[in-house]
């Protein structure tokens, strides 16, 4: 008998799937697409989510919205911050699945990152006293405007892998909303990732599904999903499609948010989480 | 065989003997065979007739101790137009109650055609007296209910006693006059299939017109494995005693997909003559929702929100 070396451990990979409801579920259809880094070598196969994962996580974000949107402010605030530190804790994974996308100075990518989660994570206790406001009235009331969450949000997320999805989840679930994330289609991988640091940060299931695929395929019918109550067009780059979703969004008068293109190191201001709140205004009878 | 069903019942001996007697059921196997009728693809124009057809089946229910006049008003409203924005939607088979409520839901329903059912015989654990179970119909019937939904006495079944369930229900029949009896066999506290099978049987001869599996109250209700039995045990009776029974499974069909396995399972098993609403329906409440969704969604290309139906 000859020598022979050891056996070279096989690498265990990840199959990487959707998140929705809080578990990872491979797309109802069956079916995946292969993701390449940008030097064009093979990643992963990716989930290609159908329009039944998308109404699947719409379900989903809808059964979350009354736990989630009834959680105390200083509650989700608790979350979003514990959100960034599991984000800190799998820092190097983040780099590494960034740098095979592309994106130059990953490290500074992820701080960014996770620095927006909490800045984010600061504001769910104080935008209600800045949007918000106890109006003055000629009678004998207390007239107060309350910002409220809009309900289940569809994101188009846009073409940044890790920043930019950040970016977009937090203000949209950070007021107690839920919602719908479609990935970018070119990077989808670091966006699982993300699903995973989600699934064991206690943000309860549903508040967050993230499906992968095209967007050209999904979007339209998230934007005419009747249980869906705003869509946030920001990663959807062809215009035709845009305004396609602008139109079927119509139909149950839909917020739609389609910023113009977005420098993701910069302040993002209050914009993003006023998108996504109505003002419910109440009179109460003051003690005569 | 028609002759030797009519001694059946002289005694308890003889009723074991006769349905210790039926072929046992393979549990496997009807659990495989309920799984495979439930991957059949329904789409396009068969789904549309489907949906159609399962809204006429639907026994629109509230069976809540805190039931109100007021709630089935409503409910009687919807069961008319389930959807009122959209006129070509079917109206319901039936609308299902407690006996005391049955006045109203008579009244609220006037001459549209639809039935109103009533659950009678200390529903849902037909822990009583034959008086008052008798009482109970009685009252029904005296309301106005058109359809009588009675429980089995489950214990006196699971204890070997027969000849008393069978009694039971032959009194019952009696006291439903006209209206229609519906045999709840509870299936969730049978145990096995076997007793859902011998359930079936004793409950079509003592004349029950309808076989149900739940009470709604007990898990697991319907499922698409006993319904499968059930309806088995239709179409053997019919063969048998040239009898036809319906079947209605209830508690725990919740989505249109659920509502059309159901379906696939009765053109495959009783055959197409049960696909209709004087054969089979759907005991339910939230189903009607889910169906009317998807009828829009089919209607329109976009999923439907449940803001826009009514609460049940």
């Amino acid at each position: 008998m000859s020598k022979t070396e050891a056996a070279a451990r096989l690498a265990v990979r990840k199959t990487y799937k959707l998140y929705i409801g809080g578990a990872f579920p491979r797309s109802e259809s069956g079916r995946s697409y292969p993701v390449t880094s940008s030097k064009g070598e093979f990643l992963a196969n990716a989930s290609k989510a159908s329009r039944k994962d998308a109404r699947d996580a719409v379900s989903a974000a809808r059964k979350a919205f009354g736990g989630w949107s009834g959680a105390t402010a200083y509650n989700r605030g608790q979350i979003l911050y514990r959100i960034a530190e599991m984000l800190e804790g799998r820092r190097a994974q983040f780099v590494a699945e960034l740098a095979e996308a592309g994106t130059k100075k990953a490290g500074d990518v992820v701080d960014a990152a996770i620095d927006r989660l909490v800045w984010y994570a600061g504001w769910s206790d104080k935008i209600t006293s800045v949007a918000g406001a106890a109006n003055p009235v000629a009678g004998p009331y207390f007239n107060i405007s309350s910002p409220e969450p809009t309900g289940v949000v569809a994101v188009i997320a846009p073409d940044e892998p890790l920043l930019g999805l950040v970016s977009v989840i937090a203000p949209v679930i950070v007021t107690g909303n839920t919602c719908v994330v479609v990935a970018s289609e070119r990077a989808p991988l670091p966006s699982i990732t993300l699903a995973e640091v989600l699934a064991t940060s206690d943000l309860p299931g549903g508040v967050v599904n993230v499906l992968t695929g095209s967007v050209k395929e999904i979007a339209p019918w998230l934007a005419a999903h009747m249980d869906v109550n705003a869509v946030d067009l920001t990663g959807v780059a062809d215009e035709d499609l845009a305004i396609t979703c602008e139109q079927a969004a119509a139909e149950n008068l839909k917020r739609v948010l389609r910023p113009a293109a977005a420098d993701w190191y910069a302040d993002p201001g209050l914009k993003r989480m006023t998108a996504f709140l109505e003002t419910k205004t109440v009179w109460h009878p003051t003690g005569v | 065989m028609t002759s030797s069903l009519a001694d059946v019942a002289s005694s308890n001996a003889t009723l074991r003997a006769f349905l210790h007697g039926l072929p046992g059921v393979d549990r496997v196997g009807a659990d495989q065979r309920a799984a495979t009728l439930g991957t059949r693809s329904i789409k396009t124009t068969a789904k549309a007739a489907a949906i159609d057809l399962a809204i006429r089946m639907v026994d629109l229910t509230t069976l809540e101790g805190a039931d109100t006049p007021g709630k089935v008003r409503a409910m009687c409203a919807k069961a008319v137009h389930p959807d009122p924005g959209d006129p070509s939607v079917p109206k319901v088979a039936a609308v299902c109650v407690y006996p005391d409520l049955v006045a109203q839901a008579v009244e609220s329903l006037g001459d549209s055609g639809v039935k109103v059912a009533s659950v009678a015989t200390a529903f849902p654990s037909g822990r009583s007296s034959l008086d008052v179970k008798v009482a109970d119909t009685a009252l029904a019937v005296a309301a106005g209910a058109a359809e009588i939904d009675m429980v089995i006495d489950r214990g006196a079944f699971l204890a070997g006693d027969y000849l008393k369930v069978f009694e039971e229900i032959t009194a019952i029949k009696a006291a439903c006059g006209e209206a229609h009896l519906k045999v709840i066999l509870e299936t969730g506290e049978l145990a096995t299939y076997d007793n859902v099978r011998r359930a079936s049987w004793l409950a079509m001869m003592a004349g029950g017109d309808f076989i149900k599996t739940s009470t709604g109250k007990v898990q697991p209700a319907a499922t698409p494995s006993v319904t499968l039995i059930m309806l088995e045990a239709v179409r053997d009776f019919l063969a048998a005693t040239g009898r036809k029974v319906g079947v209605k499974p209830a508690g725990g069909i919740r989505t249109t997909k659920d509502a059309i396995k159901m379906l696939v399972l009765v053109n495959e098993t009783a055959g197409e003559d049960w696909l209709h609403p004087d054969w089979f329906r759907l005991g339910a409440s939230t189903l009607l929702n889910d169906l009317l969704m998807q009828r829009q969604k089919m209607a329109t290309g976009r999923y439907a929100g449940s803001d826009y139906f009514t609460l049940d």
